[in-house]
């Protein structure tokens, strides 16, 4: 039973995963950008939760009102101020440019909030299972954060399916200069892609924060997790991402089976073995770039 | 009357290549005009500085003569330009139907939707839900126009429709032109085959190496003179 147990809370960890991931792997495959601030940024939206927790007493899924449309509106600002400019160097540019914001960004936290660790207060929800037989139970905040990846995901895909933005964000990645010439301003459709991937991942820094600990430093083991479960799922594949937060979870709970300090180690062998065995991925999207 | 479009007096360069030198073109309202002639004569490099992907470093390009200077390509769609580009440039992970609904996304009002280019091209309407990348050229080509079209333009330009074509494919989607223009859509196209052009064309412009060696109308052009143009060889 304690093997079908990892599995279960395995599965729900990858949505968490998925959740964080959403972002990166929306980003990545509209404009091609690897975000290594993404991390960070998530650990950003948790101290803004921290913050209006702190002063108003916000819960924190209520903060998340506030959080989630001001880091929506950093990643438009953000776009257009810095990253749209980064893209015009070359690939390394917006790689480079990101890591510096990552840098600059975890210091900043480090000298507003101390290398203290926090954590979210989600109340009674933070301690509350179901039951779901002889030595099976899952808590609820775990599944809710699972469900929410999954909504997410669908959310961001559905977008990019049915709605004129979304199609134009598929058209701009395809062939930026062509979709210009079908009057689309690819600097203001990236600020909108980077805008949604930052809301996100708003959502996904206060559901961290609230599962476990964090301090300035997070960001780093966040942004691995995500780029493992992106890269794991196939790069610029939406449903790859679940896939890939799914396969890490199980393969983090599977290792913390065997011995609790086995846990990220079989996570990252499971990255290696599928970056050897199929380096595009379980679910490579169908065009590439 | 102002004519539509005024290019005038241009010089455009690629890096330090000059590609044309103080080059005039004019289209009154629906005209249809032809710009032939040798490759690196300057032809697409004409095209794409009216569309805004390209600026010239010198002179100025009129739309209803108003200057386009500073109208980045995107905008200039919105005010009544667009383009077929070279090489058709389809988006390949969208559906041809999709690729079609991209082609409007300026929201110019007029008589082109889906319905009016499945009609004008049926052949495109019994591809509508596949991928663009799995059509052959001749029906890459006439999702390019189409998806220019959906853009409602007043003015259309077509660069290359023949290219890597077969003629009698080429025959078949020129003879969607006399439809088009009959909206009152002003065409400018560009074309390497002259017998096509010219068939199609009220005027025609040769260019060679960045300036203009010969314009006429179309149906009066004396052929031997053409020729000499097109290649650069004196009669």
């Amino acid at each position: 039973m304690s093997w079908v147990n990892a599995v279960v809370q395995g599965i729900l960890l990858g949505g968490l995963y998925a959740l964080v991931a959403a972002g990166l792997s929306l980003v990545f495959g509209v404009m091609r950008i690897v975000n290594l601030a993404h991390g960070v940024l998530a650990v950003l939206a948790a101290f803004g939760a921290y913050v209006l927790g702190d002063t108003l007493g916000l819960h924190p899924f209520l903060a998340l009102l506030v959080v989630v449309p001001v880091m929506a509106a950093v990643g438009y600002g953000l776009q257009r101020g810095l990253l749209n400019r980064a893209l015009g160097g070359g690939e390394l540019a917006p790689l480079l440019v990101t890591f510096g914001l990552a840098i600059v960004l975890q210091n900043a936290l480090l000298e507003a909030f101390s290398a203290d660790s926090r954590r979210l207060d989600v109340g009674a929800l933070g301690t509350a299972s179901i039951r779901l037989g002889d030595g099976l139970a899952v808590g609820v905040f775990p599944l809710l954060a699972a469900v929410v990846g999954v909504l997410v995901i669908a959310a961001i895909g559905q977008f990019l399916a049915r709605t004129a933005t979304g199609r134009a964000m598929r058209a701009t990645s395809d062939d930026r200069d062509a979709a210009a010439l079908m009057g689309i301003d690819g600097r203001h459709l990236y600020a909108v892609a980077t805008a949604i991937a930052l809301a996100t991942v708003a959502i996904a820094g206060v559901f961290l924060g609230a599962r476990s600990t964090f301090d300035p430093s997070a960001g780093g083991v966040t942004l691995i997790f995500a780029f493992e479960a992106v890269v794991i799922g196939g790069l610029g594949s939406l449903w790859g991402t679940l896939l890939g937060g799914v396969v890490l979870g199980v393969a983090q709970a599977l290792g913390a089976a065997v011995d609790p300090a086995y846990g990220v180690l079989a996570g990252h062998v499971v990255f290696l073995l599928v970056l050897a065995t199929r380096p595009r991925g379980l679910l490579p999207s169908a065009v590439t770039a | 009357m102002t004519p539509l479009l005024e290019v005038d007096a241009v010089d455009v360069f690629y890096g330090d290549v000059q590609a044309l030198f103080g080059l005039d073109v004019t289209v009154a309202q629906g005209e249809t005009l032809a710009v032939i002639g040798a490759n690196g004569g300057g032809k697409s490099t004409l095209l794409k500085t009216v569309a805004g992907v390209l600026r010239p470093s010198r002179g100025d390009v009129r739309l209803h003569g108003t200057s386009l200077r500073g109208v980045p390509a995107h905008r200039r769609v919105g005010r009544g330009i667009a383009m077929s580009p070279e090489g058709r440039r389809l988006f390949p992970s969208l559906t041809v139907e999709e690729n079609l609904l991209v082609g409007s996304h300026s929201g110019r009002p007029g008589p082109w939707g889906l319905a009016r280019v499945y009609e004008l091209f049926p052949l495109v309407s019994e591809r509508r839900a596949r991928p663009a990348a799995n059509l052959s050229g001749g029906e890459q080509q006439a999702v390019a126009i189409g998806r220019a079209l959906m853009a409602n333009p007043e003015l259309l330009l077509l660069d290359e429709v023949s290219l890597g074509l077969a003629p009698v494919v080429v025959a078949q989607l020129y003879a969607a032109l006399p439809t088009i223009t009959a909206q009152g859509t002003t065409v400018l196209v560009v074309e390497q085959d002259v017998h096509q052009a010219l068939a199609v064309a009220d005027r025609v412009q040769c260019l060679l190496e960045g300036r203009t060696v010969l314009e006429g109308p179309a149906a009066s052009v004396d052929m031997a003179a053409l020729s000499a143009a097109y290649f650069g060889v004196s009669a």
